[in-house]
């Protein structure tokens, strides 16, 4: 492993059981299945995905909330055993979250000064240090006069102060990895590019990595390289984001961004192309690429029995489907494909 | 499929057809009284709207899009001090009505609202069908047997799957439930339709669906739209017109297509800079500095503050100028 990579995500399976009566096993939402991939220090990737695709839980993963049920994690050459409370407290210092809702993540009976020494204290910054640590992060947000502030509660705020307080908290232990949930979708568009210009700032001086978990592409597009699409608990793509945005190669991803409007005035008149159905329960996903029931390039008996690996069509841009196997899909005959009988039975009541 | 809606029985729907806009508001102003003095949510709003066009109210949250929904629609809360100003709806100055004829003959009669968040506002314990087809037979001048029909038609009409008349709210998507509170809208087969934010808590592949099946509606049903937004890209999906507004005030009203193009005012440039796109390269900007307090909102222009191209006289509140077809409320378009 190149001594670079801050985060390495391999296989990773977040599995949620399900009970029947509370105590009887009823199977599993497999939330994450089987994701992979390598974050490098001062790299800053997306995440995207509608919701329900596994995203939100991902993330939850990487910062210690949710437990794996499979796959590793090495994170800054330290492969994590979830099970070791020590490492999740160490991991979970070193990843800064940035909620979705920063009213709902602040505490309306803290002030400033309160919420950002919390994490000073449960970590047990020295008492001196934390005026200087508390002051620094709000210059770091742009909250100043930093005096203004510190007695402030979170109602007092605007959306985008608290966002920024939100960021603050995140970054006052100082991390190597922001991790931020949908960081905008609650604020207004003027104030939106605002914020995430504020993250790639803190991003670029610090050298932190971020990881971006988002259902809206163009707004994060100018603030991240990469990209990965999740659709039902995988990612399916991989790529640069302005080669996902010009050149979407599996059929999800060029649906999903066909769906996003742009403000233009000829959009009232056109309608858009959306698949059939919606995405597939997870507790009993559809065999083979996840995607063919809704897919209009379904190749039969290929794409609803095998799961496609990851090809790559082009240098550095991965993507999950069968339309781009280098033999040619229409090379590989019927019984070369062994179908996995166990997992084909299960897949009729899906339709949802 | 060609849906026809016939004219629904029983009295009270011979709408004679009146000539002119459809909606015409003028001078609305709606004030609340908070513990710390009044909030000026709307005022002095005036525009118009004709019939089977569509009208977008764009806004930041907190600019008071909403209030002007409710003050059209007379749904006030308690803590109302000011509500004033006129709204004539197909000729009818709708103010003036008395709340039992407005209830009565206007609210969800001629016009309806999809409340913001509503699709998690449907009843879990009655049927959908049944709550879609319930503004008709509530007040008995249609049989339960004839409302059912007609649920089952608006159901056709907004793209749900018929057995799903049948359902119970917790059986339904996301997409599903809020496609029932657009059917419940149109089941009385109303003139105008307010949309509060139909599709701020859906997927993007939810979204397009929802936006394509009111495109059909309008296309079908020649109503009217007045979609209340602060996602500007999706609000172009359905807007003929722009009304955008600012710190309680309508700033600019233009057609559609000039609003995404070229917009007037300043502040609708900037909003309209600040939008990402997918497939237009351009970096967006941020408008720097807050909205002003719509409790004691600055004397001039409420932009002005904010402004880029701001000079003396913005200490004074512009008029609404007629700049060609459009109407906009800046010092810069004084000459016409």
């Amino acid at each position: 492993m190149a001594n670079n990579t801050l985060l390495s995500v391999n296989n990773l399976q977040t599995y949620f059981e399900l009970k029947r009566w509370g105590f009887l096993h009823a199977g599993y939402v497999r939330a994450v299945d089987g994701v992979s991939f390598d974050l490098q220090k001062g790299e800053a990737i997306t995440i995207v995905g509608e919701s329900g695709s596994g995203k939100t839980t991902l993330l939850r993963t990487i910062l210690g909330l949710a437990k794996p049920t499979g796959g590793e994690m090495v994170f800054a050459g330290r492969k994590l055993d979830f099970k070791n409370s020590r490492d999740i407290s160490w991991l979970r210092c070193q990843i800064g979250f940035v909620q979705q809702d920063p009213y709902g993540a602040l505490p309306p009976f803290m002030n400033v000064s309160r919420i950002l020494r919390e994490p000073l204290i449960v970590n047990k910054v020295r008492r001196e240090e934390q005026g200087q640590r508390i002051r620094e992060a709000l210059e770091e947000v742009r909250l100043i006069p930093v005096e203004d502030f510190l007695p402030k509660f979170p109602h007092m705020l605007s959306g985008g102060q608290q966002q920024r307080l939100v960021i603050a908290r995140a970054l006052i232990l100082h991390p190597m990895l922001i991790a931020a949930d949908e960081p905008v979708s609650m604020l207004d568009a003027s104030v939106r590019v605002e914020i995430l210009e504020l993250m790639k700032k803190i991003q670029k001086a610090h050298n932190l990595s971020v990881i971006y978990v988002t259902h809206d592409l163009s707004s994060v597009r100018y603030f991240s390289q990469h990209a990965f699409v999740m659709y039902a608990a995988k990612i399916v793509e991989k790529a640069d984001v302005n080669e996902i945005v010009n050149n979407p190669l599996h059929p999800y991803t060029q649906v999903l961004l066909n769906a996003i409007p742009d403000p233009e005035p000829e959009n009232v008149a056109k309608f858009r192309d959306i698949p059939p159905g919606e995405p597939p329960s997870l507790i009993n996903p559809p065999p083979g690429c996840r995607f063919h029931p809704r897919c209009p390039h379904v190749i039969e008996d290929l794409c609803d029995v095998q799961e496609p690996p990851p090809f790559e069509p082009e240098p550095g841009h991965l993507v999950e489907c069968w339309l781009y196997d280098p033999q040619g899909a229409s090379a590989k005959s019927r019984s070369e494909l062994k179908a996995p009988a166990d997992r084909a039975s299960e897949a009729s009541d899906n339709v949802s | 499929m060609s849906v026809k809606t016939k004219p629904l029985t029983g009295k009270g729907r011979s709408r004679a057809r009146h000539e002119g806009p459809l909606l015409k508001v003028e001078e609305l102003s709606l004030f609340f009284r908070a513990t710390h003095g009044v909030v000026r949510a709307v005022e002095n709003v005036s525009f118009e709207l004709a019939r089977g066009r569509s009208l977008t109210i764009l806004g930041e949250s907190g600019c008071g899009k909403t209030s002007l929904a409710k003050a059209i629609l007379r749904l006030l809360p308690r803590n109302v001090s000011t509500y004033t100003g006129r709204v004539f709806l197909n000729g009818t100055d709708i103010m003036r009505l008395s709340e039992d004829r407005f209830r009565h003959d206007v609210r969800w009669k001629q016009m309806s609202l999809v409340s913001q968040a509503a699709m998690n506002s449907l009843n879990p314990v009655l049927k959908v069908g049944y709550q879609v087809a319930e503004p008709l037979f509530l007040d008995h001048r249609t049989s339960k047997k004839e409302a059912m029909e007609r649920a089952r038609e608006v159901f056709r009409i907004v793209g749900i799957p018929l057995p799903f008349l049948d359902r119970y709210a917790f059986e339904l998507s996301g997409g599903m439930r809020q496609r029932a509170i657009i059917a419940m809208a149109l089941i009385t087969n109303p003139s105008l339709v307010i949309l509060d934010e139909p599709t701020s808590a859906l997927d993007v592949l939810t979204q397009a669906g929802i936006m394509n099946a009111l495109k059909k509606i309008k296309q079908e049903l020649e109503l009217s739209f007045i979609l209340i937004t602060h996602d500007i890209a999706t609000s172009s999906e359905l807007a003929d017109e722009v009304l955008c507004m600012y710190a309680g005030q309508l700033v600019e009203h233009s057609k559609a297509e000039r609003f995404y193009r070229e917009p007037l005012h300043p502040y609708a440039q900037k909003l309209m800079a600040s939008v990402p796109t997918l497939r237009v390269e351009k970096k967006p900007e941020f408008i720097t500095g807050q909205p002003p307090s719509l409790f004691n909102p600055p004397k001039g222009c409420r932009f002005a503050e904010r402004c880029h191209r701001r000079f003396e006289r913005c200490q004074e509140e512009p008029p609404l100028f007629a700049h060609g077809d459009e109407m906009v409320k800046c010092w810069l378009y004084e000459k016409g």
